[in-house]
């Protein structure tokens, strides 16, 4: 979706402001918000692309007003609401509807070490063959799907050479729409600042990017 | 798509939040940042308690499991990690092969890995090149090594340019980088996460991995600084 968090190259998003002493959490509630979002993620109902995409559906004048945890929030709710964990009279009444079930969470403290240690491994063991071969160079597609991608617009249309193969991964497209996680390679793609950007942008300088199979072609 | 604000904040007073308390936080951090606060500051920490209540009370969620994730990122995973890793590749040369050819095996030999770092690369800073770490779709960031992203890596700001004018981001964060030096940017758009392996300063040669780590700073380690030197004010 040619959608808003699409940022890469916009100029107008005023001064990067880093912040001495910054805490890992701002607020209290932002952590409840992470954990919140993290554990609902434990009953398996959706995956990391989903998360994303779900965010991504958030109108755009929101997305800017809200800061980055309320997003994770939204997201969180409208996933849940999707897949009838909760509903919107027990959201606005923050209870339970009566006569419901109480479930048991299966994610629990004690498996928290375990998790944040595996995490979850989006390389994929299948074997696939690869499309383009180290060195090779390639176009990024002109693709503009209304559903979920990691092809960022401004490398669109653009041609890059095949800096390392990454090996097989679950493809975004797919599984943010539950339609299957396809398997594919990703590549590392490196393109000239210029290329991107025109001459105003350094000779010297890259943009590497990490692309699959399905958003390239060879140039 | 979206449930009113002001539902929320209607659904958070019927849960009995306490407003008076989380309301102070919310709006406790430093204003010395970019984005806009257009609405009552205590409304996202009403929002989130209301939220917390229903999701424990229909069993959706273990509150201790959600104190654990927050303590994780809180006291146990943050930036010192990426430092030791930097410090035994500045240390030991063999190490530094093994984490530029294969860094999750390398990061795993200090015990980290895991979570938003299932599968890392790590990109060495030279005398000709100098790499920065974005994420231009959303946050993605090293976790495992890095803890979790601070606020203006996520910002639209940084997000935007850092790939358009790099040079000019580093210039916000005090780093000019010479014309005879390449600036490379990664864009981590995919499921990599990538952490930037810092020059070295000269002045520690020899010191030991445990002092060295002290050197390391987060910012260097994504790539908007470098490490100071030791001695005085000199940058490596």
């Amino acid at each position: 979706m040619n959608g808003v968090h699409d940022l890469g190259g916009m100029q107008d998003m005023g001064a990067i402001t880093p912040e001495r002493s910054e805490p890992v959490y701002h607020a209290a509630w932002e952590g409840r918000a992470y954990g919140l979002t993290r554990a609902m993620a434990g009953w398996h109902l959706w995956n990391l692309d989903a998360v994303r995409y779900q965010r991504e559906l958030i109108a755009p004048a929101d997305y800017f007003r809200m800061s980055y945890y309320e997003r994770w929030i939204e997201g969180l709710l409208e996933l849940m609401l999707k897949n009838k964990l909760v509903t919107r009279t027990e959201i606005d009444s923050a209870r339970p509807a009566a006569h419901t079930a109480k479930r048991t969470p299966t994610f629990t403290a004690d498996k928290v070490p375990a998790f944040v240690a595996k995490g979850v491994p989006a390389r994929r063991s299948v074997t696939v063959a690869a499309n383009f071969l180290v060195g090779q160079q390639v176009r990024a597609r002109n693709l503009n799907p209304v559903g979920h991608t990691r092809l960022p617009r401004y490398a669109r249309g653009k041609v890059g050479t095949v800096d390392r193969d990454h090996g097989v991964f679950v493809f975004p497209d797919t599984n943010a729409l539950f339609l299957g996680e396809k398997p594919q390679h990703v590549y590392s793609v490196r393109f000239a600042a210029r290329e991107l950007w025109g001459e105003q942008a350094s000779q010297r300088d890259v943009v590497y990017i990490d692309l699959w199979d399905d958003y390239l072609a060879p140039a | 798509m979206s449930t009113s604000r002001r539902d929320l904040l209607t659904a958070a007073l019927a849960a009995g939040a306490v407003v008076t308390t989380d309301s102070a936080p919310a709006q406790g951090h430093n204003h010395n940042h970019n984005h806009k606060h257009q609405d009552a500051p205590s409304d996202p920490a009403l929002r989130v308690k209301a939220l917390e209540s229903l999701l424990v009370a229909k069993g959706l969620v273990d509150r201790a499991a959600v104190d654990a994730l927050i303590d994780t990122y809180e006291h146990k995973v943050g930036p010192r990690n990426g430092a030791r890793v930097v410090a035994r590749a500045w240390s030991n040369s063999a190490y530094k092969q093994r984490l530029l050819t294969d860094a999750d095996s390398a990061i795993a030999e200090l015990g980290y890995g895991g979570l938003q770092g299932e599968h890392m690369v790590v990109v060495e800073n030279t005398a000709d090149v100098h790499n920065l770490v974005v994420c231009t779709l959303c946050s993605c960031y090293p976790w495992p090594v890095l803890g979790l992203p601070p606020h203006w890596y996520k910002s639209n700001a940084y997000r935007s340019r850092s790939v358009i004018d790099p040079r000019g981001v580093l210039r916000e964060f005090g780093l000019e980088i010479g014309q005879n030096v390449a600036v490379q940017v990664w864009d981590s758009t995919a499921e990599l996460r990538y952490l930037v392996l810092p020059e070295q300063p000269y002045e520690s040669a020899g010191w030991t991995e445990e002092k060295l780590a002290t050197l390391v700073t987060r910012d260097a380690m994504i790539g908007v600084a470098k490490v100071a030197s030791p001695v005085g004010g000199k940058r490596a």
